[in-house]
């Protein structure tokens, strides 16, 4: 019988993989922004898991703010890759530095 | 019987693309499997019964996100070889990192079966009601400042995407309405009553 530890192992794997994504394509910023993206997924298969098997609808409320957060962080992040690419050319992410003081 | 096999059919789907995504070459391949893990990971909320956060998955993110994340990976003209570079420089130190990180969970995982949590309950779900309208019985009563703040995020994130990559470019003449609707007869118009022989001056 499928139970609430197997969706947490989902969730884990998923959540292990998007952060191995960041590291292993440190030069690529899409990469990271869709790795990011499969981190929060891993987040809210969590939420709505632990809310389904606990009979708690709280889970389900925050999985949506959640969800509402990654939709606003990848607009804002593709707007900032966008200008960034006009201005360098590259979207190359390892020597942006162009801002330190 | 059938609960498992679709659990194990969108587990499985879900897994192997997520690492397709950020094991892919083109970018444009992990905007595809990212769209596939999508699905999957909205076949399993299915499973646990939440339908409302499913659609949602399917709408906003392979809807909205997902096609966001595409029309950026096509329109930027980017060496994406060259991006690929430091990969074989970072991979093994990346192992390492998610071994530690998946050992860690699944102890963490391990700890929360042995140790009997025992659950609080906010907002208890009723059987009989079903999963959209038992959301929004707690959406819009108990978390309703929190959804309009959602909403407030959601607003500066789109005034800020705009602001961010607008841009005004110096070699178009745009049109200014408002000069326009300003304009008026006695400004455009001019009745000259030229001599005989001579021309008009403007």
């Amino acid at each position: 019988m499928i139970g609430l530890g197997h969706y947490l192992a989902v969730g884990a794997v998923l959540f292990v993989l998007g952060v191995f994504g960041i590291f292993l394509n440190r030069k690529n910023i899409i990469v990271i922004l869709m790795a990011i993206e499969l981190i929060l997924l891993s987040v809210n298969i969590n939420l709505v898991a632990f809310s389904s098997f606990l009979g708690d609808m709280v889970g389900q409320v925050f999985a949506m703010f959640v969800l509402t957060v990654a939709a606003g962080e990848a607009a804002i992040g593709l707007a900032i890759l966008v200008i960034f690419f006009r201005a360098r050319g590259t979207i190359a992410v390892d020597d942006i530095n162009q801002m330190k003081g | 019987m059938i609960a498992a096999f679709a659990f194990y059919l969108f587990a499985i789907i879900v897994v192997l693309s997520g690492a397709m995504t950020i094991a892919a070459r083109n970018p444009v391949h992990s905007v595809l499997w990212l769209i596939l893990a999508f699905f999957n990971a909205a076949g399993l909320f299915l499973t646990l019964g939440a339908e409302f956060i499913a659609m949602l998955l399917v709408i906003v993110y392979v809807g909205a996100v997902a096609v966001l994340f595409l029309f950026v990976v096509m329109m930027l003209d980017v060496d994406f070889a060259e991006l690929r570079a430091g990969v074989a420089k970072y991979w093994p130190f990346a192992t390492v990192l998610a071994i530690v990180l998946l050992a860690e969970i699944g102890g963490a995982i391990l700890a929360w079966t042995n140790g009997g949590l025992v659950p609080v309950r906010a907002a208890p779900v009723a059987k009989a009601v079903p999963n959209i309208e038992a959301l929004g019985a707690v959406l819009y009563t108990r978390y309703l400042y929190i959804f309009e703040g959602a909403g407030l995020v959601l607003l500066v994130a789109m005034v800020g995407a705009i602001v961010l990559t607008h841009r005004r470019r110096g070699d178009v003449k745009p049109q200014n309405i408002s000069a326009q609707v300003r304009r008026r007869p006695e400004d455009a118009v001019v009745n000259m009553d030229p001599g005989v022989g001579q021309g008009v001056s403007l």
